[in-house]
């Protein structure tokens, strides 16, 4: 069976897809993992999960252009340009 | 026998293992055991480094300049198996069970740098443990395997003081009915001369040189 | 990356743009055989590499030495390992692989098909072939292919350990005794042509298929001027010697020196070296040895799941 792996490389930080081992069942994987991932101190926690256990989600569909979620969606600057003016508040064009 | 003594036997053990163990470095079975134990092994050679350490001013020399005859380690880590897998999954279950109960004896030291070296041995032998028990439920039901435990019966036995035998038969369900039965310290196997004639090599061929 | 699959011109001006390949994306059937080939090369060479050295952990004159050789194989076989997961995801069992390398049916670098003989190989192994190889390996952490230049990335972290290791065994003989020194001046002078020979015969990096995919991002002679450039003048200070008389180093930055023999380089590593029948044959032996345990022990899992 294959294992993805993940490592936790500091306490704080996520878990992150490490890579993954080939192991006949969990405890095997264990071991190997720990070996592949942690023998120089460079994780403080793994996990690993059958690969079968993961379910991939890449139906990412954005058809219509739904700007507003997107922070190219809000063009303040000709507003604010304006608004500054209008209160005489306007700094002087550098 | 004094601390120092049982110490000595501990580290030359720790060190041939672990040469033992290094043997099988790009010719295990998987890969993955390949990695596994030259994690074991470096851990047996730092352990050994150790305590070396504690007995004396240099510890290379302590490991290195001895001559063949001198050296306390005990048959059972002497014996060459490799390419044979039964035999070295064997012996990594019998000494990891027999090296815990001696532990658990230095752990209770009066000297504190004996009892605190102890307890980080026994920490790091934790791997250990667990990788031999993993091998050895996979093991268990194969003859070959079955055989090889049975044969190096005595040689368990004969790593431990006889004090400690008794607990390492229970662990086995076996007789540890020791007088007869044990390979006891004190004369090495055959295998043993050409081990330290290779182990020491490269350190002869300079005597005193810093490498 | 796009689902549906491109025209191979499409797809080539897109690695060539600097897109990546993820596992599952489509690919052309030559890439993925040209990936196969060159990933599958270099989980061999990490493997076989391991086995000139292993001896060395038997014979070190010290436990720090002892403990950071020990660690320096590990990670060779680990890399192996990492390496072939990817061949494997790509499409070839690792078994296969490993039964195509006992078979002498699959290629892996010069350099190790070589003898070591001395402590002073171990130096200038460690310094000089994993420098040479550390080259080649940063070129490839930009390889279109990304789960291949992901584990780069961890290659190269712990490559880096093993050339200080290196240049530390060397250093501390070149400072030792007459005899120290002369282990390691006698070393270089039989390493120096497999290292020269190491990056490949120069051929351009438009006509290589290789680079063309962007599988690798850098030709052979510029890689080896690298290793020249950085190393040359590291060997230099310490007072050895390199074998090439006519080794040097023009205005213009670029290093001469004699022309490889590229027939050597060809009939080594068509299998021909003078170590290379030698390791093949002892993992064969110890591969049918332990076949019981893969087969008795492991029959339930994976089938790639072997040495």
């Amino acid at each position: 069976m294959i294992y993805e792996v993940f490592r936790r490389e500091r306490r704080g930080q996520p878990f992150e897809h490490a890579g993954s081992v080939a192991a006949p069942d969990v405890a095997f994987a264990h071991a190997y993992a720990h070996e592949q991932y942690g023998r120089r101190g460079e994780s403080v926690a793994l996990w690993v999960v059958p690969r079968d256990a993961i379910h991939g989600v890449e139906d990412f569909v954005d058809e219509l252009g739904k700007n507003y979620h997107r922070v190219d969606g809000y063009s303040l600057k000709a507003k604010l340009k304006e608004a500054r003016e209008r209160a005489g508040t306007a700094a002087p064009d550098r | 026998m004094n601390e120092r003594e049982r110490l000595l036997r501990i580290a030359d053990d720790e060190l041939v293992l672990g040469w033992r163990d290094s043997e099988w470095t790009g010719i295990a079975p998987v890969l993955e055991e390949d990695v596994a134990f030259s994690s074991i092994a470096q851990n047996e050679i730092g352990h050994a480094r150790a305590i070396y350490q504690l007995l004396a001013e240099d510890a290379d020399a302590l490991a290195f300049d001895r001559d063949a005859a001198d050296y306390a380690c005990s048959p059972l880590v002497e014996l060459r198996f490799v390419p044979d897998w039964a035999r070295t999954i064997a012996r990594r279950v019998l000494y990891e069970a027999a090296d815990e109960l001696r532990i658990a004896r230095l752990k209770e030291s009066d000297e504190p740098e004996v009892a605190g070296l102890a307890a980080k041995i026994d920490r790091e032998e934790a791997y250990h443990r667990m990788h031999a028990e993993m091998w050895h439920t996979r093991l268990r039901d194969e003859p070959r395997y079955r055989d090889a435990l049975e044969e190096l019966w005595p040689y368990a036995l004969g790593l431990l003081d006889e004090d400690d035998r008794p607990s390492l038969g229970e662990r086995f369900g076996r007789a540890s009915n020791t007088v007869l039965l044990a390979a006891e310290r004190g004369v090495h196997v055959e295998d043993w001369t050409e081990l330290w004639e290779e182990m020491t090599m490269v350190r002869r061929s300079v005597p005193g040189a810093a490498w | 990356m796009a689902e549906k699959p491109l025209t191979d011109q499409e797809f080539l001006a897109y690695v060539q743009g600097g897109g990546q390949v993820e596992v599952d994306d489509w690919m052309p059937d030559d890439y993925r055989a040209k990936l196969i080939k060159f990933i599958e090369m270099h989980g061999n060479s990490e493997l076989m590499g391991v086995l000139p050295e292993r001896e060395w952990i038997l014979r070190a004159p010290t436990l720090q030495r002892k403990l950071a050789l020990t660690a320096k194989v590990q990670d060779e076989v680990g890399h192996a390992q990492l390496i072939y997961r990817v061949v494997e995801d790509l499409g070839k069992p690792r078994e296969q692989c490993l039964e195509d390398l006992v078979a002498g049916r699959a290629k892996f670098h010069n350099v190790f098909h070589y003898p070591t003989k001395t402590w002073g190989d171990v130096g200038v192994i460690a310094w000089l072939v994993d420098a040479a190889a550390i080259i080649s390996q940063k070129a490839l952490l930009k390889c279109s292919y990304a789960p291949y230049a992901r584990i780069m990335k961890k290659i190269c972290w712990e490559e880096s350990f093993h050339i200080l290791h290196g240049r530390d065994v060397v250093l501390t003989m070149m400072l030792g005794a007459d005899e120290q020194r002369e282990l390691v001046q006698e070393a270089l002078d039989r390493w120096w042509a497999p290292l020269m020979m190491f990056h490949g015969n120069p051929i351009p990096a438009e006509n290589d298929p290789v680079v063309e995919w962007r599988i690798k991002t850098q030709g052979n002679e510029e890689a080896r001027q690298q290793f020249l450039e950085g190393y040359v003048p590291q060997i230099w200070e310490l007072g050895l010697m390199v074998p090439d008389p006519k080794l040097r180093r023009r205005d213009d930055g670029v290093w001469e020196y004699t022309e490889p023999d590229w027939d050597e380089l060809r009939h080594v590593v068509t299998g021909h070296g003078p170590r290379t029948e030698e390791r093949l044959g002892l993992r064969r032996l110890t591969r049918d040895e332990t076949a019981w345990v893969r087969q008795v022990v492991l029959a339930d899992s994976h089938r790639a799941y072997a040495a």
